[in-house]
């Protein structure tokens, strides 16, 4: 297939000035600055050129690159001020690179706001037909798309109105409206979707699925992990201007998640507290099936999450240690607590939950770690949410009958199942 | 997608190709930018027109009264009124197109910075908006010509040509304007007054006649001279003649103004988004 964005070593240097907060100059600092340095090279010809401001470069983005096939929907993350949106305004034409090149082929049509050049002052219709405009619709396409965006936003009634009486719904549903209703080849979106209700965001994001079902090569970025990963099949992870992880959006979620940790895989509470005055969390770890730490497990491989805890008291009621088991997308997969009934002592325990082979799904996971009891209410003595990581790794060997060359199966569980099949 | 696909390659430093193909392909935003500032202008205040209307008509009577009744200016034969207005008119599309065109990149900074397009539409919007004004203005003239009885010569058949050079006048300053709005913010604050030192060394409420023979080349620098001088010998006809070195010496200035305009624009144009 060929790559319909290419990207190499692209940088984005900014200039930040300490003297002054704006981004802008004033003619009167310019003038200042110029009389001054006219007077202090009259008085001290010979001296060092004095500079009054302070300049700092800032690499917004550096060397960055990529290629992104057509019908590709590739998730941009990273932390704020990663160079995320920089990126986005390069792609998007909006601003120069420093260096570096970008290859483009087709039409783009970026949306990294909604609404922009609307007029609170001009009527619903009205800034339908100047918004497709500023997104780059003729106006022969915005009359055939018209009747469509209408429906989209809900707003039939109010067409008329003039959008400043609109509820900041309605606002915010017309304007995705019309940028939804785009059809460029590629698509670059910014943090757009955090918008209206759920009912409305979910509408979004099937129009961004169908997008990319079509052939239309979409760019996302956002702060949303679930969004993410229920749309992207691939992301890049930028990290202080820079490509730190680029793949399927499972890993690359997992990555920017566990990035800055030492060892995901384990955590250790003991040097700091963890706990109420009854129960302490001292350690966390995800076991293969070797029983060796492991970040990484084999989808064939049964695992073990273990955490080691220290009671302080023994009347202590009756404990329930449970694990909470979250997908990198952000969605709970599942919880599972500790059946038995122990009876519970002064001391130190270790709780082990047992996952089998072939059960969980390819991806990333979080396990948050409790201890909780039910004896006078529902108590919960810790709960360290997210605390462990671990990845679950097809390897492709035919064992789970997965082809490699197919896509990724959706779901959070993958069991191996009994299957029959019979000649009636 | 389409077979003739378009390879569009982002480098620093690289000027557009397709610049003024893409200006057209972007000529629907422009009549929508344009005509969404008419709109809100004149949606806006219900005054809004009877301010389009009613201020040339004030400035004029104003013009008239201490021109030609306290001062007893010579007016070449012509209503002093017309001859006021006959001038008015570039003027007062040259100085709405002028601050218009100043303040539009920074007022409309939220689509500059999130989406692209050729940001020459911005500017270029604000001096169709200006023109509007103008046209407007015109029917005034028009108005004021069937009053007094006044019928115009063929030389109103050149007119075409003078609005042409006023509004490359107007369109040069605009972009200038423009552009060093946006990297000097304060520049906003001189654009009031270049636009009121203007109208005082221009001669929109008197005739250039009455300005002496040896200085009237080196009144024409200040181009407006030519431009006003041209809408005169055009719309009064008559008697009124045209100072051919002083009008092509203006002429040139304007050219000038227009391609250095453009120029300094474009070159500032691709670092907007991160100024603005």
């Amino acid at each position: 297939m060929p790559s319909v964005i290419s990207a190499e070593n692209l940088s984005k240097k900014y200039i930040i000035g300490h003297q002054k907060r704006e981004r802008y100059t004033t003619l009167r600092d310019v003038l200042a600055n110029g009389a001054k340095r006219f007077t202090n090279k009259l008085f001290h010809p010979f001296a060092a050129r004095a500079n009054g401001h302070t300049l700092e470069e800032f690499w917004a983005l550096r060397d960055v690159g990529f290629d992104i096939q057509q019908g590709d929907r590739v998730g941009i993350i990273g932390r704020n001020g990663a160079g995320k949106s920089t990126l986005l305004k390069i792609l998007s034409r909006i601003t120069e690179p420093t260096s570096g090149q970008a290859r483009i082929c087709g039409r783009v049509a970026s949306l990294l706001e909604v609404g922009t050049g609307f007029h609170p002052e001009l009527s619903g219709r009205e800034n339908i037909y100047l918004n497709g405009a500023i997104l780059g619709m003729s106006k022969a396409e915005i009359m055939r798309k018209f009747d469509e965006i209408v429906a989209f936003a809900e707003v039939e009634r109010f067409l008329d109105t003039p959008v400043k009486h609109y509820s900041s719904g309605m606002y915010v549903r017309l304007a995705f409206a019309v940028a939804a209703n785009l059809e460029p080849e590629i698509l670059i979106v910014d943090e757009v979707l955090a918008v209206g209700d759920a009912q409305f965001q979910k509408k979004c994001l099937s129009k961004m699925e169908n997008a990319g079902k079509e052939g239309r090569t979409v760019i996302l970025v956002s702060h949303s992990m679930p969004t993410v990963t229920s749309l992207c099949g691939r992301a890049i992870l930028l990290e202080s201007g820079r490509v730190v992880k680029d793949g399927p959006t499972s890993e690359v979620v997992m990555h920017y998640y566990t990035s800055g940790q030492s060892s995901p895989a384990s955590a250790d509470f003991s040097n700091k507290y963890v706990g109420d005055g009854k129960v302490r969390l001292l350690k966390g770890g995800i076991k293969n099936g070797k029983g060796a730490v492991a970040l990484e497990v084999g989808i064939t491989e049964p695992l073990t999450v273990e955490m080691i805890f220290e009671v302080l008291h023994d009347d202590c009621v009756s404990l329930v240690p449970n694990f909470h088991f979250y997908t990198a997308g952000g969605e709970c997969a599942f919880v599972s607590h500790d059946t038995q009934k122990h009876p519970c002592q002064k001391g130190k325990f270790v709780s082990q939950c047992y996952i089998p082979a072939n059960f969980l799904n390819e991806g990333g996971y979080f396990v948050g770690l409790a201890v909780s009891s039910f004896d006078a209410g529902i108590e919960v003595h810790f709960y360290e949410k997210n605390c462990l990581s671990f990845n679950v790794v097809d390897s492709h060997n035919g064992m789970v009958g997965r082809p490699n060359h197919s896509h990724p199966i959706p779901g959070v569980v993958r069991p191996l199942l009994d299957w029959k099949l019979q000649i009636l | 997608m389409s077979a003739t696909q378009q390879v569009l390659i982002i480098e620093a430093g690289r000027s557009e190709r397709h610049y003024w193909r893409d200006l057209w392909n972007y000529r629907e935003l422009f009549f929508f930018l344009a005509w969404r500032d008419i709109l809100v202008r004149y949606k806006q205040t219900a005054i809004g027109t009877m301010w389009a209307l009613g201020r040339p008509l004030l400035i004029m009577l104003v013009f008239t009264l201490v021109f030609s009744k306290l001062a007893k200016l010579p007016s070449e034969g012509v209503p002093y009124p017309i001859l006021v207005f006959a001038a008015l008119l570039p003027w007062q599309f040259f100085a709405s197109a002028f601050s218009g065109a100043g303040d539009s990149l920074v007022s409309n900074s939220g689509m500059i910075s999130k989406v692209y397009f050729p940001r020459l539409v911005v500017p270029a919007g604000a001096v169709i908006v200006s023109f509007v004004d103008f046209l407007i203005s015109a029917a005034i003239l028009v108005g004021l010509m069937v009053w007094y009885g006044f019928a115009p010569s063929l030389r109103m058949l050149a007119l075409p040509l003078f609005v042409f050079v006023v509004f490359a006048a107007a369109m040069g300053a605009g972009l200038w304007v423009a552009a060093l709005n946006v990297k000097y913010r304060d520049f906003r604050i001189i654009v009031p007054f270049m636009v009121q030192f203007g109208l005082y060394i221009s001669p929109v409420g008197f005739s250039t006649a009455i300005v002496p023979e040896q200085w009237r080349l080196l009144y024409s620098l200040n181009p407006m001279v030519g431009v006003i001088d041209g809408f005169r010998w055009a719309i009064l006809g008559g008697n009124t003649q045209l100072y051919w070195p002083g009008f092509l010496l203006s002429l040139f200035l304007v050219m000038v103004i227009l391609i250095t305009g453009i120029v300094y624009f474009r070159k500032t144009e691709k670092t907007f988004a991160d100024v603005i």
